[in-house]
């Protein structure tokens, strides 16, 4: 798979941005995505509405593929780890699990995820309600404002459109840096983009399949 | 026509009621009635006023009177209209007759907006004459045991066949009739249409079935059309798109105050907010008058503002196409058309909406909004005197509406694979529609396709016991049933006032750029937003001065072949003007300046323009083929170029010409202009200058949504549904991915080629280039007929670089940050 980085220096801790849609906590060993949304293909079939659940394969492909790049000890999930909630999204999440037994799966519960955070059936699946704290960082599913503390968040499915003179524009995917947090991209790849113009106060990591952008 | 129907019991009642009234029967209408008495299908052609209407239905009693026997109970004649509009005061009339000549039948109305009350008593007994609309039809087609309701129909009138043929919903009219004449032996089938270029094509795509014997019956009376062209006090020699407009404000006044009620029509309805916001400035006394109309303002208010001109109670509704059809207003005695109308037919289609009764004079002023508009208003002079209109395509293999079809058969009685193959292969539609589509048809809803065979909990429609194709889950009936249609609409919000009270729908695509606090213009009202909760946005009345006009998407109406045919002609011809043409006469200054810096092109000539500014390099070209083929023809141009010289360019262009616009030279001159404008290659050109994908995948909105790829939110409906949200680009991505063959596909990229691109009317065009004598005029200042290109606002670039690149470039140049 290929791959590019971006490594930023926050609060003294190096995050190396990939544009395979994660972000590699280096100094804390871990990976830090948002909004995987698995079982939303599945959702969308229950209804009468095709969609291949290949595309659900190729997002914990690539979630594998990051895992085994970066080696990390812990993944960190800021929410909407599922679509719907149905236990077999649970299930599903759970079997794919069982190929890393050692690694330590963190949740930060989302909108989308309605799942009991005592229910975990597997011992490295650790829920958290609203937040988590990793000094000197929090971890939060929908982005905060005016806090003191940095957050990392998801939520958004962040994106920009840069305004070429006439049109059509151009949409991308990003990270979003803002004083005090940083918003992930959506995971999965069968989400849609909140996009934003952009704005100087902020810093955004744009990416295609080649190459980061900073704007 | 023989004496034996002349002297029929029917055909004397009916007559002697029409005495009574002081009317006789256009001869027209006794055709009608005594070739449907034999058992003819058909279609009438006749204009607006003359009592199309009457032609079918009373047809239909006449034959009844005559042969009661014959009718069973139940629905005897069913009729089919585009019009929710219409529906209402059709059924006045047609009550109102039959209450007059005394028979025991009952009128209703069926559509989006019968109360659900009223819906199941009509499912219990159906009334003799039902008017619907074709979505309407297509739901009834949904409901459990309906091909009951469909047996007793003797006769289906198709009203406005005109507006439904060349677009998606003539296929749901087709499907219907295929399959109503299935259930119903006896059926007859009447178009009724106006004019249109290809008649017969309408007829045969109308009725394609060999057992009914189709006639064609044209009314003999015709429509007087006066155009006036009204003139602004000075010509600009170098008109400014769209920018005359407030000073004609002053010119339109007099003509509303000189009539009793005036109809205006823009072609957009951002031009209605604002021309309704002009007229009210220029005469404050209007207030109160002064309506508007268009299709996103609250059912309620065009209601009563429907009713109100009926009354006479407006002096003028400002409005847009919303009020090209429907109910014939008798108080309309003028209609103002601003702008251009792009196409003929619609034109005189407008203009008839005034002098209602048969023998009037339908009166029509046009207002350009640039100086060059002058010259279309001379050409639809001479179009509507040769009453040369356009043709309407007929739409062929639409595989979003076969498989919505085919869906709705199976929440409702279910289908079976072989007679439902027959039923859809009887239209003109799907007549070459092939065994292995229809059985993708069909793989598509009952396992989602080729990719998804494998995953049990797909049921979206189910094979029973019997063989039949049914849907088990009610949910998806359900959702099947609120998005039947073939009408896509953007994503809409209601607007209300916080303190309550319902003001229109606007898309939110526009609503979603304003914050808290901003003000826009909507339903002639200056809005200030507060918030937006639950696909709802409230507001309040403004005090702000300043207020944004949403700018509605799909506002550009595309200039038709016909319409650019006579402006050339026209234009050519503007060197000496006839005696009768004032307004070209008015445009001489404006003309002889384009003579003199650079030249008017001839019928057999065409022009190209080398104009150095401080800008930059100005190519002009000038084929008058409409906006959307210039924006091909353009890309093509600039891709030729490319090939001797790679370059970047800005374009933009209008309903006339385009320009390309580029900071360094371009090296077109007598010696190679053959070459750039060469009919070879054409379609391989055009494929390698646009980007297709792109296209398609903005043409794949619509499929995705008929088809039920998308769920289109209704608002209300919206919050159960928004775990299903997904945008038809990213369906488009993953099918590409991950099935390539999808019918659905291949249709968008099809649509592309037929209906963006024209590529009928493409080479049609470059066929007419070649023959022509190729001109190059170099200038230093701009022409009047380049100006208004340039000041054009839409403009796009096109380069030959890569995602990569431009992103780059558009980093470097327009964020000015570099940081990477």
């Amino acid at each position: 798979m290929n791959y590019v980085e971006k490594e930023i220096h926050i609060n003294n801790q190096r995050l190396i941005l990939n544009n395979l849609r994660a972000v590699f906590w280096a100094d804390h060993k871990s990976i830090i995505v948002s909004d995987l949304h698995v079982g939303k293909s599945k959702h969308f079939r229950k209804h009468g509405i095709p969609i291949s659940s290949k595309v659900q394969e190729s997002d914990l492909e690539r979630l594998h593929f990051l895992i085994t790049l970066y080696k990390p000890e812990r993944l960190i999930i800021v929410g909407d780890l599922f679509h719907s909630g149905h236990k077999d999204e649970v299930s599903i999440f759970k079997k794919w699990l069982e190929r890393f037994p050692l690694l330590e799966v963190h949740l930060i519960k989302g909108n989308h995820d309605r799942i009991s955070s005592n229910s975990p059936a597997v011992n490295n699946l650790y829920i958290y309600d609203d937040e988590l704290k990793l000094t000197p960082f929090i971890f939060v599913h929908i982005p905060i404002d005016a806090v003191k503390d940095f957050t990392i968040s998801g939520h958004l499915h962040p994106g920009i459109r840069l305004k070429a003179r006439g049109r059509p524009g151009i949409t991308l995917p990003c990270f979003k840096l803002c004083k005090t947090q940083l918003v992930l991209p959506a995971f999965s790849l069968f989400t849609g983009l909140a996009t934003e113009s952009i704005r100087k106060s902020n810093s955004y990591y744009a990416f295609t399949d080649t190459s980061f952008y900073e704007f | 026509m023989s004496t034996g129907f002349k002297t029929s019991e029917g055909f004397q009642v009916i007559k002697s009621w029409m005495a009574s009234n002081g009317n006789e029967p256009f001869k027209f209408q006794e055709q009608t009635w005594a070739k449907f008495s034999r058992g003819h299908s058909g279609m009438v052609v006749a204009p607006t006023g003359f009592g199309k209407t009457f032609s079918v239905f009373l047809a239909v009693v006449i034959d009844y009177l005559n042969h009661p026997n014959n009718y069973k109970k139940g629905i005897k004649l069913l009729w089919i209209s585009p019009l929710r509009s219409l529906a209402k005061d059709l059924a006045k009339a047609m009550s109102e007759a039959i209450e007059d000549i005394g028979i025991d039948w009952e009128v209703a109305v069926r559509n989006g907006d019968t109360p659900q009350k009223v819906r199941r008593q009509q499912e219990r007994l159906m009334p003799d004459v039902l008017i619907t609309t074709p979505e309407t039809l297509h739901l009834l087609f949904s409901q459990k045991n309906n091909s009951r309701w469909f047996k007793s129909i003797s006769c289906i009138a198709v009203d406005e066949w005109h507006e439904l043929i060349g677009n998606k919903r003539g296929v749901l009219v087709e499907l219907a009739l295929s399959r109503i004449k299935l259930l119903s032996k006896q059926v007859r089938i009447w178009g009724i249409t106006a004019t249109i270029g290809n008649l017969d094509q309408a007829s045969k795509v109308l009725i394609p079935f060999p057992d009914l014997k189709v006639v064609t019956i044209k009314a003999r009376e015709k429509k007087k059309i006066k155009v006036i062209p009204v003139l602004p006090d000075e010509v600009e020699v170098l008109p400014w798109a769209g920018h005359l407009g407030r000073s004609m404000a002053s010119k339109i006044i007099p003509i509303i105050h000189e009539n009793k009620t005036t109809l205006i029509f823009t072609n957009t309805r951002g031009q209605s907010e604002l021309w309704y916001q002009i007229l009210l400035e220029a005469d404050p006394d209007l207030a109160g008058l002064l309506a508007i109309h268009h299709g996103s303002i609250d059912k309620k208010l065009r209601n009563w503002i429907e009713e109100s001109i009926s009354e006479g109670l407006l002096k003028a509704v400002v409005c847009t196409s919303s009020l090209d059809l429907g109910v014939d207003f008798k108080p309309v005695d003028c209609v103002i058309q601003i702008g251009s109308a792009k196409g003929i037919s619609r034109f005189m289609q407008r203009a008839g909406r005034s002098g209602h009764s048969p023998y009037e004079v339908s009166k029509i002023y046009m207002i350009p909004t640039h100086s060059l508009e002058l010259v279309e208003a001379s050409a639809l002079k001479e179009a509507v005197k040769e009453l040369r209109v356009e043709d309407r395509e007929p739409q062929i293999l639409c595989y979003d509406v076969l498989v919505q079809f085919l869906v709705t058969l199976a929440v409702g009685e279910g289908f079976s694979h072989e007679d439902t193959l027959n039923l859809v292969r009887a239209t003109h539609a799907f007549n070459a529609l092939t065994d292995e589509e229809f059985a993708w048809a069909i793989q598509f809803i009952t396992q989602g396709g080729s990719t998804l065979k494998s995953y049990e909990q797909f049921h979206r429609v189910y094979k029973d016991d019997n063989g039949l194709f049914k849907v088990k889950n009610r949910r998806i009936s359900m959702l099947h049933r609120m998005n039947i249609g073939a009408i896509v609409s953007d994503a809409m919000l209601r607007v209300k006032f916080l303190s309550g009270g319902y003001v229109g729908m606007i898309e939110e695509f526009f609503i979603s750029k304003l914050k808290p606090s901003d003000s826009f213009v909507l339903a002639g009202r200056v809005l200030e937003l507060i918030h937006i909760k639950d696909m709802t946005a409230y507001v309040r009345i403004s005090k702000s001065k300043k207020a944004i006009t949403p700018s509605w998407m799909g506002g550009r109406l595309p200039l038709t072949s016909y319409m650019s045919h006579f402006l050339r002609k026209k234009l050519s011809d503007a060197l000496e003007p006839g005696i009768r043409e004032r307004e070209l006469k008015f445009l001489h200054p404006l003309i002889s300046r384009q003579a003199k810096y650079s030249q008017i092109p001839r019928a057999n000539e065409f022009l190209v323009e080398l104009i150095q500014t401080k800008e930059g390099n100005h190519l002009y070209m000038y084929p008058f083929e409409g906006r959307l083929v210039h924006e091909v023809i353009s890309a093509l141009i600039a891709y030729r170029i490319s090939k001797i010289k790679p370059l970047t360019f800005t374009i933009a262009m209008n309903d006339y010409g385009f320009e390309l616009l580029s900071d360094q030279d371009i090296p077109i001159n007598e010696s190679n202009i053959d070459m750039i404008l060469s009919k070879e290659n054409l379609m391989d050109d055009v494929i390698a200058s646009i980007n297709a994908a792109e296209m398609a995948s903005r043409k794949f909105r619509d499929i995705a949504v008929i088809s039920g790829l998308v769920v289109q939110s209704a608002p209300g409906a919206n919050k159960t549904n928004k775990s299903l949200q997904s945008s038809s680009g990213l369906i488009f991505r993953v099918l590409e991915e991950n099935e390539p063959n999808n019918l659905l596909l291949r249709q968008a990229y099809t649509e592309v080629f037929d209906q963006q691109i024209e590529e009928v009317r493409l080479r049609a065009a470059f066929d007419r280039i070649s023959e022509s004598k190729l001109i190059i005029k170099r200038s230093n200042t701009f022409t009047p007929l380049s100006f208004p290109i340039k000041v054009d606002r839409l403009r796009q670039s096109v380069s030959s670089e890569k995602l990569d690149k431009r992103i780059q470039r558009i980093q470097s140049e327009i964020y000015k940050k570099t940081k990477v």
